[in-house]
């Protein structure tokens, strides 16, 4: 099996779904020639050709307005949004349209073959405005799915099932990880199904969840703790919306415990309705309050970013409190 | 690149600004207010079919609207928008038109539904979003579409389907292109049309579907229905420049300016419109000028925000106009035509109470259509909610009784 970094597994995922159906287009700001700032469609315009992989004048609500549009006559369009940091003047298209297409019209049209991908995330010196992490404001919003991918594999697999759904999806892509994570990707098709979460390595004192770029971090915070003594379960979301509540409830009704951690800010973040699904899901079983180990209630920082992400160390320290609650 | 700016290479050496109404935007009209061709005009040559077919439908509109805006009185229905004093803009344009383009219609263009074919029942069903409503029974009144009819449902949020439409519009062109040289291999097959109003074009949409449509040569017509308001706001507190038309040459798309009181002069513009459309790939911006003759909606009363005097000078019936036109051609029986008016407002009637009497939808229809099928969490607050309401039937009669 080749070894991929997350970029190339996303490029194949789009090279594969751009032969599947002629009229799949992928648009977005300098995804054409230029491959896109993180060269994710890099090659796709030669293969595909301008008409079908192009660039869009600099309007994030009219690429959105324009994919609706597309994925309304029946064409799979796959949208780039530049940074997540930059999605927000599409807001009103992603929220009042794509996800309400369906229900408005009593199933007679729908936008089930539109695809955004977005890259999303810290930890890349990006400041304010390209480090951002707004799953949360999507996850209130019935009719869209959300998706995370962990790493290079889970790209590809995942990418593909969006594709193919039949919903509009957001695929956050953790930028941080598009060149760090290499691993094995399979150089065919597959999918990796929507809305089931990953148990990555099992344990029985206490569940860690986590999703995308935060999944690094909690895998080191379970191995610092299981120098300690302590033994983590980690598991994966991967699909924020809809969520797999049982896979999660199940692990917490063995190990009693459960540490959510996510970048975006605490308050309201989707980390909140976790909490209170699992408390109401398992109640009888818990051993400490649920917690969680988010960004603070700020802007994303730059300078002063080691000290607003939720690290390695900050999870430990969570899981110990948990543990030892 | 020659031309890194992509502007117009002309150097000068006087400093002069341009005036902002430099163009002086023409409006095209046709038919006097006697229905003859103006004398130096070109006929269009609309033949008797089309011809009749717009006037019936402006017509059964005109009856249409004046029974729900009653009806809306007397509390029947929440909300109602009259077409008054556009039926020529939209009837007419929607004439112009395959009738299997897709229409991505604003709200107030209830015509062009019904000159495709919408029945005088699917209208009630959806304003009674009753059980037998296309939509479901999920949006307030006025809210149409069909995908039989090529009609995108209509959506409350403003110019929404602007840029939309430069989407729909692109997608049929990508089958018609050629590969190696990014040339239009063959004539493309439709046109999306796009209706909104004046308003509606201060939204950032119109900006982004506009540009994205001219930059990507989308085969889509706007077609901007100038009536002078937005609710209450008048045009010149909308906007400065020299109408809509005016943006259309900044984004690089052929404009025409026409009277949207003249039906005959609305779709020879859009023929044209449409025609080059096909060939080119290209958009097109049609400007109509008409006069809101009524209210925004059942919601405002426009006496509170325009002058006796303003109405008074504003009363030109683009039906009546039209009606002259066929009259002089021979082609209409003025008897025949205002029993047949008679019959049809009996009809309207009629089909108003039995639409109010139909049932409302399904408790299933809550959640379906969120998502393709209903996602699992959905699934448990349904579960969940068909306890409650069998627990407490008399609180919920709309749909206690239909439980599965």
């Amino acid at each position: 099996m080749p070894q991929m970094n997350m970029l190339q597994a996303i490029n194949s995922a789009l090279d594969i779904s751009m032969s599947e159906h002629p009229l799949a287009c992928i648009f977005g700001e300098d995804v054409g020639h230029f491959g896109g700032v993180f060269r994710a469609t890099s090659g796709l315009q030669e293969k595909f050709g301008k008409h079908r992989v192009f660039n869009t004048p600099l309007t994030e609500q009219g690429i959105l307005g324009f994919a609706n549009g597309m994925a309304a006559a029946g064409a799979p369009a796959i949208a780039e949004i530049q940074f997540a940091d930059y999605i927000f003047p599409a807001f009103d298209q992603i929220v009042n349209e794509s996800a309400k297409f369906r229900y408005r019209s009593g199933n007679e049209f729908n936008v089930g073959k539109l695809t955004i991908r977005t890259p999303y995330g810290g930890g890349i010196a990006g400041g304010l405005y390209h480090s951002q992490s707004p799953e949360a404001y999507f996850a209130h919003t019935p009719g869209l799915k959300l998706v995370v991918p962990r790493n290079a594999y889970q790209a590809k697999g995942l990418l593909r099932a969006c594709i193919k759904d039949d919903n509009p999806v957001i695929f956050f892509e953790p930028k941080r990880l598009y060149r760090a994570s290499v691993g094995e990707v399979p150089e065919g098709d597959f999918e990796i199904p929507l809305g089931k979460a990953e148990v990555v390595s099992q344990g029985s004192d206490v569940t860690v969840l986590a999703w995308g770029a935060q999944m690094e971090i909690i895998e080191q915070a379970a191995k610092m703790a299981k120098s300690e003594g302590i033994s983590v379960e980690v598991i994966d979301l991967r699909s924020i919306l809809p969520w797999d509540v049982e896979t999660i409830a199940q692990s917490v009704r063995k190990t009693g415990r459960l540490v959510i951690s996510h970048e975006a800010p605490i308050t309201n973040g989707f980390g909140a309705e976790i909490a209170a699904t699992i408390q109401e899901e398992c109640f009888l079983h818990l051993e400490s309050p649920i917690t969680r180990v988010c960004g603070l209630d700020t802007p994303y920082p730059l300078a002063l970013e080691k000290e607003y992400i939720p690290d390695a160390l900050k999870v430990l320290s969570a899981i110990k409190n948990s543990v030892h609650f | 690149m020659t031309n890194p700016n992509n502007v117009s290479l002309n150097i000068s050496h006087e400093l002069s600004f341009i005036g902002a109404h430099a163009l002086d935007i023409p409006t095209v009209s046709l038919l006097n207010s006697d229905g003859t061709l103006h004398s130096d005009a070109t006929d269009p040559n609309i033949d008797q079919d089309t011809a009749l077919r717009i006037y019936k439908t402006m017509r059964f509109i005109r009856a249409l609207d004046e029974r729900m805006q009653a009806a809306q009185r007397q509390g029947r229905v929440s909300f109602y928008m009259q077409c008054l004093g556009e039926e020529a803009a939209v009837t007419a344009s929607a004439a112009a038109l395959k009738d299997d383009d897709m229409i991505m219609a604003q709200y107030r263009e209830q015509a062009a539904l019904r000159y495709r074919g919408f029945t005088l029942e699917q209208f009630m069903n959806q304003m009674f979003s009753n059980k037998e409503d296309l939509g479901k029974g999920r949006q307030m009144p006025i809210h149409y579409g069909s995908q039989e009819l090529h009609y995108m449902t209509i959506s409350s949020p403003l110019g929404t389907q602007i840029p939309q439409a430069t989407g729909h519009a692109y997608s049929q062109k990508v089958p018609h292109i050629d590969a190696s040289t990014g040339e239009l291999s063959s004539e493309i097959n439709n046109v999306t049309m796009c209706y909104f109003g004046e308003g509606a074009a201060s939204e950032g949409d119109f900006h982004a579907g506009l540009n994205m449509a001219a930059v990507h040569k989308a085969p889509v017509i706007f077609f901007a229905r100038n009536n002078g308001y937005a609710i209450s706001t008048p045009a010149d507190e909308q906007f400065a420049g020299d109408g809509i038309a005016s943006r259309g040459v900044g984004y690089g798309i052929k404009t025409i300016r026409v009277d949207g009181a003249d039906a005959l002069a609305v779709y020879a513009a859009t023929k044209e419109a449409r025609a080059l459309s096909v060939k080119t790939g290209e958009p097109i911006l049609i400007e109509s000028i008409a006069y809101r003759l009524g209210a925004h909606s059942t919601s405002d009363d426009p006496s509170g925000y325009r002058s006796k005097e303003e109405e008074a000078n504003n009363t030109d019936c683009p039906i009546a106009r039209f009606k002259r036109f066929l009259l002089n051609q021979g082609w209409l029986d003025e008897a025949q035509d205002d029993a047949e008016d008679e019959t049809l407002r009996e009809e309207i009637l009629n089909a108003l109470k039995v639409a109010e009497k139909i049932e409302k939808p399904p408790l299933e229809d809550l959640i379906s259509d969120v998502y393709d099928t209903p996602i699992p969490s959905l699934q448990r607050q349904y579960d969940a909610l068909k306890e409650h309401i069998k627990a407490h039937p008399q609180a919920y009669p709309v749909t206690a009784g239909r439980i599965k």
